[in-house]
């Protein structure tokens, strides 16, 4: 495991960005309408606190040198309003226009590099790459590559939010939408889910990884070489026996293996934690520690029994036994999910 | 409430006219009426602003360290529920404009009395009701009740809580039939159309959209309740439904109903500003004309709140279009208020300060409004908290500054008494600046990419949020004020003549508080409303 892949951020960038990273080919040019607006916004502000001031000042109640004659008729005021509502007629169409033509581009794009799919589900991201990798709340990406997502949920609708490619799309139950970006900053990049979607809403976060061209490649030749060490771990799951209690009807209480990994499991204290490598390595060592719930304690530890070498293969191998799973990348649990 | 020292010496009023309990439980005067509104929408939006401190408190740190995720969940949900259905929708209509409506035109009471009082009943049964399912079983779906979350992922007392809403549309739905009859049948001889007060205009307007759309959230909200009780497939996928069918459905309520809210602030706003300008209304007929578009495009925009949930591009283009049309008009109405300044004879009273601030945040709120009708800028800014900005600018800054401002005008011809006016002008600056330090944080974080309805997020943000949690507790001040002094001024005010301001107006015409039916003779009316010129110039001098 040491293809040496180039010191990416370690974790997301810190630091408050009023306006977030531009880390795709789109969000330079929301950017830009943003100011646009933001500008619009300031001069129509100002017109109207400085018409309070000044009227509020001259036209005071008690300042009688104010000339107060002649006051516009109501066809004058007509003309006044008819030209405001022109004029704001004006401002918006443009706006308008502007906005829609970005918003069609980001729901139009180019054709895309690549496909990859994601799953949102309570309160994890999935995802899966073109050659079968898969990672959970972390998406590795090539750089200057149209990248075209595939959304879907298995639950609830979340929402696929990357702040710094100016990028959000509903997930939703039941159908699959599309959308596109094109990252041009290799770093990492905070991924949310930005629509409500219950208990752990604000803990289902992720990141995105922009890697260079060359990086990606070694990423997913490193995340397949996760399936062989899958194999030894599976010879090493029948020699240790584990297989006699955690094989499907061994006839012995302890819970099933099989699409655990990343999976929020229920202990019997009443605790609910992430299935991550921890927790299996945990699970391994010091079983005592965290018991599923409706389980006895009767797994002993295989502390001194196996070495840190065995562990690792035995996790890629557990990770392995998804539903319909194959090989994936630890999961960074700095961003994962912890009651 | 009690105005004994009032009923000692005054003469007879509506206040005096009896203090047991059932003259006030089964009253059919339409200004007891509102004044049991009031103590209602008071109840709740303390309620909901208790729910709003807890949530500015738990947010003052990144982690979650004051109450677990679900508590959270649940605070929103009761601030959401509570504020929209029970505090801003009833706000305005219920108090005010049941109080002012008949004395406007002048009317003896409602159309329907009886129908007024029903509606106090479900409403506030039907609220107490919602409440009590929401926080007993700890309703964690926010206030959109969103599908398949709320049919399928949680297991509170969902379908209790939706059959209170459900039940508390029909005082909606019963006070707009009774407005728009009321408006259509009792104008005093003389009071045309385009006579009216602004304020009447604006309740009508927003009758008509509670009559017509509050009977879509109430389908919607039995659709749910079929979907979640016998399993029909509507909105859940598994079972074949849609789940965006339902955001269309409850937007095409829930976008009106912003509508419904801030329509009568207007009408509060368009009659303080006449009247401590001492002048009339700049472009009166576009004012009322720009009341009934907005209340009729207020009706095509409701899906610029599924920019992103995956509605069809063009649908998505048609919802943005309009939703930069319904801004027209309130931009007319923004620079006619501004306008009506001119060449006017200000007085800065505290309800003119409050319609000043309307005007100011209005116009923030209003123009984010237009960040968010811009597609591209949507897709990066929806579901965060620019959009909680947006919104809190126009039914808290915009509506609730209106609401204070007109309580504040209306105060001495509903009690009979003045209130303390340097602490009104403390009140209403606490607000001002409380509400800015709150929300105006918001904006910032949405930009920057803070999402919504998040118990905890990245330190980055911690700043802003600090900002905006202490802005709340000065806004906590510009609320409790107002509530402190006015009741006091209930026994301890100065007695109020029948018009402290020397305003326009059928309701000045009569006592402060009105006799029991409103006038002691039939009132007719001869000439345009807001005609200050010639109140303040008897003699008749040239304008």
């Amino acid at each position: 495991m040491n293809d040496e892949v180039a010191d990416y951020l370690p974790a997301v960038e810190k630091g408050l960005h009023l306006i977030p990273t531009q880390a795709s080919s789109h969000a330079g040019q929301v950017d830009q309408l943003y100011y646009v607006l933001i500008a619009a916004c300031a001069i129509i502000l100002l017109v109207v606190v400085g018409m309070i001031t000044w009227f509020g000042f001259r036209y005071r109640a008690g300042n009688e040198k104010a000339d107060r004659s002649s006051r516009p008729s109501t066809r004058t005021e007509n003309r006044v309003e008819i030209a405001v509502l022109a004029a704001m007629l004006g401002v918006f169409m443009v706006l308008f226009a502007w906005a829609t033509t970005l918003y069609l581009n980001v729901y139009r794009g180019p054709e895309p590099a690549m496909t990859i799919d994601v799953v949102g589900k309570q309160w994890m991201w999935k995802v899966q790459h073109p050659d079968g990798t898969r990672e959970i709340n972390s998406l590795h990406v090539p750089a200057d590559e149209v990248i075209q997502l595939r959304v879907t949920s298995q639950d609830v609708i979340h929402s696929f939010f990357v702040p710094a490619f100016r990028l959000k799309r509903d997930v939703v139950p039941g159908t699959e939408k599309m959308a596109w970006f094109e990252a041009t900053e290799p770093g990492n990049y905070r991924l949310f889910c930005a629509e409500y979607c219950g208990s752990f809403h604000s803990r289902m976060l992720g990141k995105v990884v922009v890697m260079e061209k060359g990086d990606y490649q070694a990423w997913l030749t490193r995340q397949r070489s996760g399936g062989r060490l899958a194999a030894i771990g599976q010879q090493l799951f029948a020699a240790h026996g584990c297989s006699g209690c955690h094989k499907a009807q061994s006839g012995v209480r302890a819970p099933s293996l099989a699409g655990l990994y990343g999976r929020r499991v229920a202990l019997e204290d009443g605790r609910v934690v992430m299935a991550d490598d921890a927790y299996i390595r945990d699970s391994i060592l010091q079983p005592k520690k965290q018991v599923v719930a409706g389980f006895e304690p009767l797994m002993p530890s295989f502390a001194g029994q196996l070495d840190e070498g065995d562990i690792l293969p035995l996790i890629e191998y557990i990770k392995s036994l998804q539903p319909s799973g194959r090989n994936k990348e630890p999961v960074p649990m700095s961003q994962g999910v912890r009651p | 409430m009690s105005d004994d020292a009032a009923s000692s010496r005054a003469p007879e009023s509506y206040l005096t006219h009896g203090w047991r309990w059932r003259d006030w439980l089964l009253t059919t005067d339409h200004k007891r009426v509102a004044w049991l509104y009031t103590v209602s929408i008071t109840g709740f939006f303390f309620l909901g602003g208790i729910a709003a401190l807890l949530i500015r408190l738990e947010l003052m740190t990144p982690q979650g360290d004051l109450v677990s995720a679900d508590i959270y969940n649940q605070l929103f949900t009761i601030h959401g529920v509570v504020m929209v259905w029970f505090f801003l929708i009833p706000s305005i209509p219920n108090t005010l404009g049941n109080f002012l409506l008949p004395l406007m035109i002048g009317a003896k009471d409602l159309a329907f009395p009886r129908l007024n009082l029903l509606s106090w009943y479900i409403y506030t049964l039907g609220g107490i009701f919602t409440m009590a399912a929401v926080i007993t079983s700890g309703v964690d779906t926010g206030w959109t009740f969103y599908t398949p979350l709320s049919t399928q992922f949680t297991d509170t007392a969902v379908i209790a809580a939706i059959a209170g809403v459900f039940v508390v549309g029909f005082s909606s739905i019963l006070t707009g039939i009774n407005f728009i009859v009321t408006t259509h049948k009792m104008r005093a001889p003389g009071l045309t159309w385009f006579r009216l007060p602004l304020f009447v205009w604006a309740n009508y307007a927003t009758s008509l959209v509670m009559v017509l759309a509050t009977p879509v959230l109430s389908a919607t909200l039995l659709l749910l309740i079929m979907e979640r009780l016998l399993g029909i497939g509507i909105f859940d996928p598994r079972l074949g439904g849609d789940p965006i069918l339902f955001q269309h459905l409850f937007w095409f309520y829930s976008h009106p109903a912003v509508y419904i809210m801030i329509l009568p602030g207007m009408g509060v706003v368009s009659e303080l500003i006449t009247c401590f300008s001492r002048k009339t209304v700049f472009g009166y007929h576009g004012m009322a004309l720009s009341i009934l578009a907005i209340s009729v495009f207020g009706f095509l925009v409701w899906g610029h709140h599924m920019f992103v949930a995956g509605q069809s591009l063009y649908a998505g283009i048609m919802f943005s279009l309009f939703s930069f049309l319904v801004a027209l008009p309130s931009a007319i109405k923004t620079f006619n208020w501004t306008a009506t300044l001119y060449k006017g004879r200000l007085i800065f009273a505290s309800p003119m300060i409050y319609a000043l601030s309307f005007i100011g945040l209005f116009t923030i709120g209003g123009f984010t409004g237009i960040f968010l009708a811009s597609l591209a800028v949507d897709i990066h800014v929806h579901d965060t908290y620019f959009v909680v900005a947006h919104f809190h600018y126009i039914m808290v800054g915009s509506m609730v500054t209106a609401y204070l401002g007109g309580l504040h005008f209306w105060w001495p011809k509903m009690t009979g008494r003045l209130y303390p006016e340097v602490w009104a002008k403390v009140a209403s600056l606490a607000l001002f600046i409380g509400f800015n330090l709150t929300f105006f944080p918001q904006y910032l974080l949405g930009y920057a990419g803070m999402p919504r309805r998040y118990q905890t997020y990245p330190e980055d943000f911690q700043i802003l949020h600090a900002m905006s949690s202490l802005g709340a507790g000065v806004l906590a001040i510009g609320y409790l004020l107002p509530l402190g002094y006015l009741l006091w001024s209930l026994r301890w005010g100065a007695r109020a003549p029948a018009d402290p301001w020397r305003a326009a107006g059928l309701e000045w015409r009569t006592g402060s508080p009105p006799p029991p039916h409103n006038f002691l003779k039939p009132q007719t009316v001869s000439g345009p409303p807001y005609d200050y010129d010639t109140l303040d110039n008897p003699q008749g001098e040239a304008r």
